[in-house]
Order: C-alpha cells, then structure tokens, then sequence
C-alpha cells in the first residue's frame, strides 16, 4: 500500500478534514475505518445494494465504487451529519415516526437517498418516491413504511403529496 | 469449509450445555433484585420436548433484573435482527411487572449475561420465550410485593401494584417504590409459587401498538451492527474459498500477496487468509494470492435438480393418514394429479456473515451477527479447544437473518484468526462469499394426487412431500381419505441429495408445502366449477378459526364469487403455520407483453392469538407479503455443480419498491389462545395466492416457481400456440 499516498482534503458532515490514502481506495473503507464512520454499510461491494449511499455535492454515490480521489475538494455528506445539535433530521424523524425499517441496515442509504430527492423535488409524488429508491435495497420488506415516512416528511418540509 | 460441521437436521442436533457463570455475571451487579427461577416449561404453551428442543438449562436463570434506580433490565438470549423483539419482550415485562415500557432496558444475545436459548428463528421469540419471560416478571411482581409487606407492616393481600410501586389497596397513599425495595440488596429470588399471568383483557401495556424503540439508533448511523465494533490493533481478515463446493485446492502461491505492507498471511489447516490493518487492504493482499483448485465433474444444475431429486431412492415418511386412499379413489369420479416444483433460493440479508473475535490464552469474546449465540460459543468452544466457560458472544444488532444466520462459520474463522495472530480479527463474508455459503431453502416437489366426487367433495388427497420439510404438509381440510409422506427434511437430508448446504428459510417447509396445497385446491375448484373461497369454505368442515379468517380477508378484499379463471387477475389462499392461522386475498396484473406480474394488491387476515404489539405483527406481515413476492417472482439460485452462479443482486434479484402491493392487513381478534408467532406465517402463503392470481388473471397455472417474466412468456407463447 506504499504506492500512490496523497492527501485529500473535502468537507465531511460540514467539517473540512485531510487524509492520506491510495488515490483508488474507495470512499466507503476510508469512512468506515479511517474516519470511524460506520453509519454507512457495506452490503454488496459492486454498487447493487445502496446500503452504502452517501451524498458527494448533493449527489447520492454508492461509496464502494467511489474513489476517493474524486471527493477531493468536495462535500460528503453521511448518515452521521444529517442531525443537527441532537435534532433529528425531519426524514430521520419520520422514519421513527412510521417504523421505516426494520433491521435499520439499509436505512441510512434510504434517508440519504431521499434527503437528495428533496434536494431536487422538494414535492414529490409517490411515484417519483419510488422511482428515486427503486435501486436501494430493503431485504426485511419494510418498503411500504418507508414510502410513507418519506412522504410524510415531505409533506412535514412543506412539500410532499402533491400526487 | 467442511460442509458437514454447519449441517443441522431442523435445529435438533447439537447438545447444549449450559455455562453461564453466574457469579461472574452477578458481579457486575451493585445490587437489585435478580429473578431467577427453574425452567419448568411445562404447561407454559412450550410442546412437549422433540428431540433437540427442551434442552434449556435445569439450572437457577436469570431473566430479569430490577436495579437501585428502578430500571428494570430484561435479558434474552433472542436477538434483534429487525423483527421488533426489542420492543415487543420489554412490553411484555413491563405488563406483568407493571412499570412503564419506558423503564425498561434491554440485554439480547450476550451469552455471559442472558439465559441459555436454543436461537431466535421459528417464529418462537413471542409464542415459546414470552410465556417465561412474564412468568418471570410476575414471580418477580410477587417478591416485590413480599418485600413491601415487610416494609410497610401490612398482610400481602392488602397491597397492589402499579407503574413501579407497591402500594396499599385500600390507601393508595401508602407506597414504596420498586426502586427503594431493591435498594441496598441484593437480592437473588427463586421462587417455585406459581403465580396466574394476566388475561388480554386486563392489558395495558401489550396489545397497544408499540413503535420501535431502536429506531433512533438506526436512523443516526449509531447502531452499531457487529462489522461497526473497533478494536485497537484489530485485522481484517479474507478467507480463500474455492471456486465451487467440491472443489479441492492443488497449489497455492502467497508471495506477492506477503511482500505487500501491512500484511499477515495465516496458512493453517483448511484457512488461507489475507489479513491487513484495513478491509480494502485484506482484499487487495487476498486478490494477489495465486491458487489452483481442482473442480470436480457434476452434471448438476438447476435445470435438472428436480430429476435429481426424484430419482433417489426413497420410501417415504407416511407421517399422517386418515381413512383409505383406496376407498377414496373409488369415491372419486374426477382425479387430478399435479406435481409442484420450488427452487433453491438465498436468505442474502444485506448484513453478510460479520464476526468479530478476540482470543487471548484463557478467554474468547466474540462479536457476531448470528441468529444463534449460544451455538456460537459452542462452535468457538470446540473450534479453540477452549473451555465453553471461557467463551462469551456478544450479539450487536443483526442486519438481517431470515434463517440464515444459524451456522455460524463466520464466528469459528474469526475466532481461530484471532488465535492464530494474537490479533482481534474481523471476517465479514462479501457478496459472493455469502451467496456460496449460504444454507439456501432445499429446492423440492410436492406430488398431489387428489379426486372429486360426483357432488364436489374432495374424496382422497395424497400429499407427497420430497425434501421440502415437514412444517405444514398436514392436511386441515375436511377430506375422508387421505396420506401425507414425507421425503427427507429441510436439512441435508444425508449426502447425494443437495450439491451444497440447504436449511431453514422464513416459513421453512411450509413456503413449498402451502404453495402446492393451495395451488391445488384452486385446481380442484375449477375442475369443480366453484368459487375458490366457496369450495374452500366446503371442506373446512368445524375449522371455525379457518373459516374466520378466511372470511376476514375476503371481506376487506371485496371479494367476489366466480369461477377461475375470470380474467379479474384475484386470487386466494389460507394456512395454519404452526398455529398462526393466516388467509390472503390478491390482485395481479399480468403484462403479456413482457410477462411481467405486478401485484397490485394484497390483504392478509392473520389470527396470530392473544395480540402483544399489533404495530409488530402488521409490519412483520406486511414483511412477509414484500419478501414473499421475491421468491413468487424472481428468486432462485443458479448453479452449475457446486458453482453457484449467482455472487450479486444483479442476478439475484428480489422485491423493489416498484413491485410492491398496496397491503393491507386484518388482525382477527381472538383473546382466548395464548400468543402465537407472527415472523414468518404470511410470507408462506405467497406462492399460492400469487399462482392462483395470476392462474385467474390469464388461465394459466404455474407449476413451478419463481414466475419470471420469460417463464411467463413462455407459457403464454404455449398456451396461444394450443389454442390455435
């Protein structure tokens, strides 16, 4: 691993942070053991799962597949830096709210998934819900909870249900 | 990975000492109450002992702690894999204790500090643990109330309890705490008094809908699952696996791999592995190790497995049998005989196999996402050479499990990794690797010979079961003459049978055994030109609790009386899994262009008994009818010998959000019956009721699931074809 060592610098969950790494090291193991954030899960390891989604620029990524060369000077966003002071997230908040898991091992690639839907469609329809989450996999079957959560928090951000 | 090791026949082989050192475990305590008491399960809804079960513990238990603070400490040997325990024990508890829910914490799968369990699978956490757990918070109600009696100079038939104290019937003023009794004591209480459980009518707690209590941890990032947990100085580890069962390793080459940094290269007995500092280290150290296997000869795939099958010899299991199928055939006027195939398919929970252990000279703790604890510290006892004492099993959150996580050879890699470095060590299986050691559900058929007579009575009915498992194979319609064999199990079932591990999976058995069944049935009332749900209702004879759930989920269905097929795309079925009775109603659409089904609606009636948290069981059916849908539609294990095609969900693929039904479910009440499992019962009627949907939406029957798209095609091409 001696080869190809450079420094990245990016803004993780609104905090700047450098770290040496192997230029194709993906995203995903530097978070989860470098930088000690775990709430972002390895599922798959080829992108098919989206356990392990995280937002670059807004932009949902699977983090498995990402380099991370490509985040340098970039803003990540994980699980871990979508509550503010304590305050849960409207979209953490109502997925408590409608039971929008069950394991919870798919869960922070589904909130970050649908925190990015917002980002671009503060009031989508069901439909656009379910084409926006249609390749994050849930195994336990608590898909028609989630649906509802994520409507629900549009609807609670001032948009949502505008079917 | 020898096979052989993780075989088990339905969960019955194993002994299970039990080790827990309690005065370790009591240590850790500064004081409280402890409730222990003997198991003595009989009359506690627990059936007589099978071989394999009833072997908990004889000894002193604990199974609840009530602290100086007045916490209450629950500890259960179940573990969280999202079926909602966590908050469904605690509820139970706190009802019989009376305390608030909101008091009580929670110890699950930790096998220094939670009571001996054979594992959470079977739907049996609420229906078999429950019953003991508030056996025990009653008792522990009891000792509480004789403390009281002490301290406050009354008879114990003057005091009652609520929401944590103890206080005098006729003066409610006059109380003490839960808190200040258990204050300044130990106090460790056996007590052998039998004490009465409360009736659902009398229910605060349970029977409420309860959200979950770990949702905040899991929408924070925080919950830790067991590939979260950090050790200092910890390895991650890569196994090298053959590239098919069978396979045997010729030769092997480690040096390039070992001139990497970082990296530790263990070479001992069966383990190759490629150890690094970091997860994406081991795998770059492991991708450079060069290894030749020799790949046997087999013939064997998925398109002839069923052959296979059948072709070994085998006399049967009659394991029930009424009348004379003799006389039921001379009865018989119309005889319909149909043979139903179901394929292998993968738990694949997106949590894969993770251990993590650390093994010093006298002590192994192991992290494992693991169905079954206790078995793990069994597994790392032997596997070490270790005393089972010296071995504890740490169970954080499981992403998943579904029948899968019962094996446990992650946590035997883990632990003799660790061993070997000196290092805690971390094995969490890839994609692939989960796939190529998963225990798939058995690929099987079920052969139906049946007849009608001359007034649409099923007069015989001979259910021959081969591999699928025993597990709802009996026969509750009202049918005079009829044979229910069985051949071989859900396990293994010897060797020459599966190419590779089969085992448990959601609603063993009864997933392929319903599927026929009630396939069948439907078959039966077209031939007999009745309405499904009427010819069902026909032969249900005195099944009163049948007959009402079927007859709920019609209703919320809006179901109408017709022959199949009607071309509507409706479709019914209904089931008994181990006491749980369930009925399902169904509307598809079947796109003929591109085969597809989509279903569009679903509603599941379950009689499930006394209720303790219908949130829980209406989320668990709603999982059941999502999950179902998959192996209905799209899963199945590809094969090739003992290669397993299938490493990713790009092949293997199941529910999405965009196949998902609007459904709805109907609790049907009924008090009476003790608490019965809800985990799995729904997902085992999927199969039929989508078969006999799509049967009525396009008059073709399925035979054979899943019904994929070119499957469907196909069909539909055959079927144009024959009606030229």
């Amino acid at each position: 691993m001696g080869r190809d060592i450079k420094t990245f610098r990016f803004t993780l969950n609104s905090k700047p942070v450098q770290i040496s790494a192997r230029k194709d090291r993906m995203l995903l193991w530097v978070l989860r053991t470098e930088l000690g954030l775990t709430g972002t899960k390895f599922g798959c390891g080829e992108g098919f799962c989206g356990a392990c989604t995280v937002l670059v620029d807004d932009e949902p990524v699977r983090s498995c597949q990402y380099p991370i060369k490509d985040a340098e000077g970039k803003k990540v966003l994980t699980i871990e830096g979508l509550a503010k002071n304590g305050d849960l997230h409207p979209i953490q908040m109502a997925f408590v709210d409608h039971d929008g898991l069950q394991c919870g091992f798919c869960t922070p690639g589904m909130i970050l998934t649908a925190y990015s839907l917002f980002l671009k469609n503060p009031k989508p329809s069901r439909a656009e819900i379910i084409r926006a989450l249609d390749d994050n996999l849930c195994r336990c079957g608590a898909h028609s909870r989630i649906i509802q959560a994520i409507d629900a928090a549009a609807v609670s951000m001032g948009g949502g249900s505008s079917r | 990975m020898k096979d052989e090791k993780y075989v088990d026949q339905e969960f019955s082989e194993k002994t299970a000492p039990f080790t827990l050192d309690r005065r370790e475990f009591i240590k850790l305590l500064s004081g409280g109450i402890i409730v222990s008491f003997s198991l003595d399960i009989s009359g506690w809804g627990e059936p007589a002992p099978q071989p394999g079960y009833g072997r908990e513990p004889k000894d002193l238990n604990a199974y609840l702690i009530i602290k100086e603070d007045g916490r209450v400490t629950c500890l259960t040997g179940k573990i969280e894999m999202g079926q909602g325990v966590i908050t469904s024990l605690p509820q139970m508890l706190a009802e019989e204790l009376d305390v608030p829910l909101k008091s009580v914490d929670i110890v699950l799968g930790d096998t220094d500090l939670c009571p001996w369990d054979m594992g959470t699978f079977g739907s049996r956490s609420t229906k078999f643990y429950g019953p003991l757990l508030r056996r025990a918070a009653a008792q522990a109600r009891e000792i509480l109330i004789e403390l009281a009696a002490d301290k406050l100079g009354l008879s114990e038939d003057k005091l009652t309890v609520e929401e944590g104290f103890v206080l005098e019937k006729s003066n409610p003023q006059n109380k003490v705490s839960y808190a200040s009794l258990a204050k300044g004591k130990r106090i460790e209480r056996h007590l052998d008094k039998e004490v009465s459980l409360k009736s659902a009518t009398d229910f605060s707690v349970c029977g409420e809908p309860r959200y979950r209590t770990d949702s905040h941890e899991k929408v924070t990032g925080e919950a830790k699952f067991t590939g979260d947990i950090r050790l200092e100085g910890m390895l991650y580890a890569r196994i090298l696996r053959p590239p098919a069962h069978r396979a045997r390793l010729i030769s092997v080459d480690t040096s390039e791999a070992e001139r990497m940094n970082d990296v530790k290269i263990v070479r001992n007995g069966d383990i190759i592995a490629a150890l690094h500092p970091t997860p994406d280290g081991a795998e770059e150290a492991f991708r450079k190790i060069q290894a030749d296997f020799d790949v046997p000869e087999d013939d064997l795939d998925h398109t002839n497995i069923y052959e296979h099958l059948l072709k070994i010899p085998s006399e049967g299991n009659v394991i029930e049998k009424e009348g004379s199928l003799e006389e039921g055939k001379k009865l018989s006027t119309k005889s319909i005989e149909e043979s139903y195939y179901n394929c292998y398919v993968a738990h694949a929970p997106l949590e894969t196999h993770t251990a993590l252990a650390q093994v010093d000279k006298n002590k192994a703790t192991v992290w494992a996402s693991t169905q079954t604890p206790f078995r793990a510290k069994d597994d790392v006892a032997e596997a070490l050479g270790m005393p089972p004492e010296n071995v504890r099993i740490i169970t954080p959150f499981v992403g998943g499990g579904f029948g899968g996580k019962t094996h446990n050879g992650q946590v035997v890699e883990a632990a003799k990794l660790s061993k070997l470095t000196g290092k805690p060590v971390q094995v969490a299986w890839s994609r692939p690797e989960e796939f190529f050691f998963d225990n798939y559900r058995p690929a099987s058929i079920i052969k139906i010979r049946s007849g009608l007579d001359e007034k649409n009575r099923i007069v015989y009915w001979h259910f021959e079961n081969f591999y699928a498992g025993e597990r709802s194979s009996q026969m509750y319609y009202d049918v005079p003459h009829y044979q229910t064999v069985m051949h071989g199990s859900w396990g293994r079932g010897g060797s020459g049978i599966h190419p590779f591990g089969v085992g448990a999976w959601r609603g063993p058995g009864s997933n392929t055994n319903i599927y026929a069944r009630e396939s069948h049935i439907d078959i039966l009332a077209s031939a007999a030109e009745m309405d499904p749900l009427e010819f069902r209702l026909n032969h249900l004879g005195n099944d009163k609790r049948m007959q009402r759930v079927l007859n709920a989920a019609a209703e919320k269905f809006g179901w109408k009386a017709s022959r199949s097929p009607s071309g509507r795309g409706h479709g019914i079925a209904c089931l008994d899994y181990l006491g749980t009775y369930v009925a399902l109603c169904a509307h598809v659409d079947v796109d003929k262009k591109s085969g597809a089904i989509q279903a569009k609606r679903i509603v599941v009636a379950q009689d499930t008994g006394t209720i303790i948290n219908p949130q829980g069981i209406t989320i668990q059916i709603e999982g059941c009818v999502v999950m179902g849908l998959g192996y209905c539609l799209s899963e199945e294990i590809h094969f090739n010998g003992g290669q397993i095609l299938d490493t990713n969900f790009d092949t293997y693929e199941f529910t999405r959000f965009s196949w998902v039904p609007e459904i709805e479910v109907v609790l049907v009440e009924n008090p009476d019956l003790a608490p019965q499992g809800c985990g799995e019962p729904a997902i085992t009627g999927m199969g039929a009721v989508i078969a006999n949907a799509v049967y009525d939406a396009i008059g073709i029957r399925f035979f054979e699931l899943p019904m994929t798209p070119d499957r469907v095609k196909a069909k539909l091409s055959e079927h144009r074809m024959s009606s030229f």
